[in-house]
């Protein structure tokens, strides 16, 4: 006679927590999202301030410099590429401010260099980032590279911003460059 | 005149975009007569969407089969197979994130955020562990979780530890989730992620502090079994509350248990409650009298509770960097002090001082409230647990605790009865 008691107590709350989980998790679907979210920082908010590099839990940062070619000027005296007061423009480590020489710099034609920014050697400080929107036209911007980052619940780059330029952003737009003109093209 | 004017307009237009370091076109987009094929900005792409189901279905089939495993094959091999699986998949395939004990942060922020939308995938691994629990105990304990398996996988030899101090220990949990709780609802931070000893291991890749802490716990469990599950965890508290009132649950015997004692001390995590003969059973006044005290104290204990730590909501309050910021700027003191970055980035914000303080306010105002509640919820889980600590079963057989008992399956081995 216990035991059935017992047995119709347990059953009872059972069904209780069975419910509560159940309402909860339909009252959360009903406002949820199907695909995942992922991380990405927006440009327009970020100063630079070099916590990309450090901050982020993969070494080196999944945040890399991107190129947005439409918007670059392609000038000589590139405020990306070249450290400021340069004597000479030429490709020589002394003249760059990028601390990895990431930046690739090949001639095209009168007057216009092309800047190419080498992946594996970027680790998103955001030197060339600054420079360029302080003296050009901020086609050099940081984003976070998705081939790299992890995706973590919480970003720890996220926490440590002080623009708070990250959020969670849908797949579907897990890029966000600045000025972009032509049609995005996705290796 | 015009010309002049109109360029003068263009340069004060030109001039005012450049108040942050937005992107402005100083330089004009040269034309190429070369034939130069610019490059294309072209970014890799996130992991699909089809693999967070497929993380979903590998969920539901390994729950499905430990449970199996653990109920009807009664085999601790199969346990131990199913954890070595987890640790690679769960743990070192997919980094182990997003796992089900920081999910309850992601239902947490979706409950009291309405801009913010879990995803599906998210929320199945929050829902499907507990409703698997509910029927069949903690089998996702036992060898589905990858923090639990690498801590299971670790164990060599043994210790118990006293009673009184697992009680205690067994506390940290509950404060733990409902501090996790408190930061994820006002969306400051998922300090469940942001603590945790394994994934460090995981990722190959940790700060010190990460693989301090996780060597840490490693080294103790192999001495004190699952000491992350036991008294961290805060999922584990949840799925401890649920496992009590599973339909099924891991059973030492396969048949009836005949009180040979051999399953006494096989437990690691001692979760086998001995039999209670009938005479030893406390006088029934004495009890319901001890049961009635308490009642009445738990009100009073959750208001004290509540009060204390609503004295504290400043202090938690400042994890949270808006309200820190809004502090910085207050004591900023132009003369003597140096700005910090995130001075800096707040003057290029263009966010009037204002706002700021509005919505530091407003975040402080919510940890106010949430203090209040996470007092009187620690307080409530202190006074039930005294509780529970009074309550005296009588019980014949040795069955495992239902609330404690992660299913690891090392106890059957121990027990001769035969299947029927």
């Amino acid at each position: 006679m216990k035991k059935d008691r017992r047995e119709f107590i347990n059953t009872c709350f059972r069904f209780a927590a069975g419910a509560s989980i159940v309402g909860v998790a339909g009252v959360l679907a009903a406002n949820s999202q199907k695909g995942d979210y992922v991380w990405q920082l927006d440009p327009a908010k970020c100063t630079q301030c070099g916590r990309c590099a450090s901050s982020c839990v993969i070494t080196p940062s999944a945040v890399k410099c991107i190129h947005v070619y439409d918007m670059c000027g392609y000038c000589d005296l590139c405020g990306g590429y070249f450290r400021p007061n340069v004597k000479d423009l030429s490709t020589a480590a002394e003249n760059q401010l990028c601390p990895t020489g990431a930046i690739k710099r090949t001639y095209v034609e009168d007057p216009y260099f092309k800047y190419e920014i080498i992946d594996e050697l970027c680790i998103g400080c955001g030197k060339c980032v600054k420079g360029c929107g302080a003296f050009g036209n901020g086609s050099l911007q940081l984003q976070i590279n998705h081939d790299i980052c992890v995706n973590c619940n919480q970003c720890a780059i996220a926490v440590d911003c002080p623009a708070d330029a990250f959020s969670r952003v849908p797949i579907e737009e897990a890029y966000r460059f600045s000025g972009f003109t032509s049609n995005k093209k996705n290796k | 005149m015009k010309k002049i004017l109109a360029l003068f307009s263009l340069l004060i237009l030109f001039l005012s975009n450049s108040v942050s370091y937005a992107q402005t076109q100083r330089f004009p987009r040269p034309e190429f007569e070369s034939g130069y094929l610019q490059p294309v900005t072209s970014m890799p792409l996130p992991r699909s969407d089809m693999f967070a189901l497929v993380d979903v279905l590998v969920l539901i089939a390994t729950l499905s089969f430990i449970s199996w495993i653990i109920l009807k094959k009664r085999s601790r091999a199969g346990v131990i197979g199913v954890s070595i699986f987890s640790i690679l998949y769960f743990g070192f395939f997919r980094e182990g994130c997003v796992c089900s004990v920081g999910s309850v942060q992601n239902v947490a922020l979706a409950l009291f955020n309405p801009g913010y939308h879990i995803p599906l995938s998210a929320l199945a691994f929050f829902v499907i562990p507990l409703l698997f629990t509910l029927f069949f105990g903690r089998t996702f304990c036992a060898g589905v979780c990858p923090l639990g398996a690498i801590q299971d996988v670790f164990l060599l030899r043994p210790l118990s530890l006293k009673k009184w101090l697992q009680k205690l220990l067994g506390l940290i949990p509950w404060i733990y989730l409902g501090l996790a709780l408190l930061y994820a609802a006002t969306g400051t931070d998922f300090i469940i992620c942001r603590y945790d000893p394994f994934i460090g291991i995981y990722r190959f890749n940790a700060t010190f502090f990460m693989f301090v802490i996780g060597a840490i716990i490693l080294l103790i469990s192999v001495f004190i079994a699952r000491p992350y599950c036991r008294f961290l965890c805060p999922y584990g508290a949840i799925l401890n509350l649920i496992s009590r009132v599973s339909k099924s649950h891991l059973s030492i015997t396969p048949a009836s248990c005949i009180q040979c004692k051999l399953c006494e001390n096989s437990c690691p995590v001692d979760a086998i409650n001995k039999p209670v003969e009938q005479k030893q059973m406390e006088d029934k006044r004495t009890a319901t009298k001890r049961f009635i005290f308490l009642s009445m104290i738990i009100p009073a204990l959750m208001i004290i509770g509540a009060w204390t730590v609503s004295n504290f909501h400043e202090n938690l309050a400042m994890v949270n960097p808006k309200v820190r910021l809004a502090d910085e700027m207050l004591h900023f003191n132009a003369q003597n002090m140096q700005e910090s970055l995130e001075i800096e980035a707040f003057r290029t914000s263009g966010q009037s001082l204002e706002e700021l303080y509005t919505e530091a306010a407003h975040i402080v105002k919510q940890f106010y409230f949430g203090s209040w509640i996470l007092g009187a919820f620690i307080a409530l889980v202190f006074g039930l647990s005294l509780i529970e600590l009074t309550r005296y079963r009588y019980r014949e057989d040795y069955t495992p605790d239902k609330g404690n008992c992660v299913s690891c399956a090392r106890c059957l081995k121990y027990c001769p009865v035969e299947k029927a």
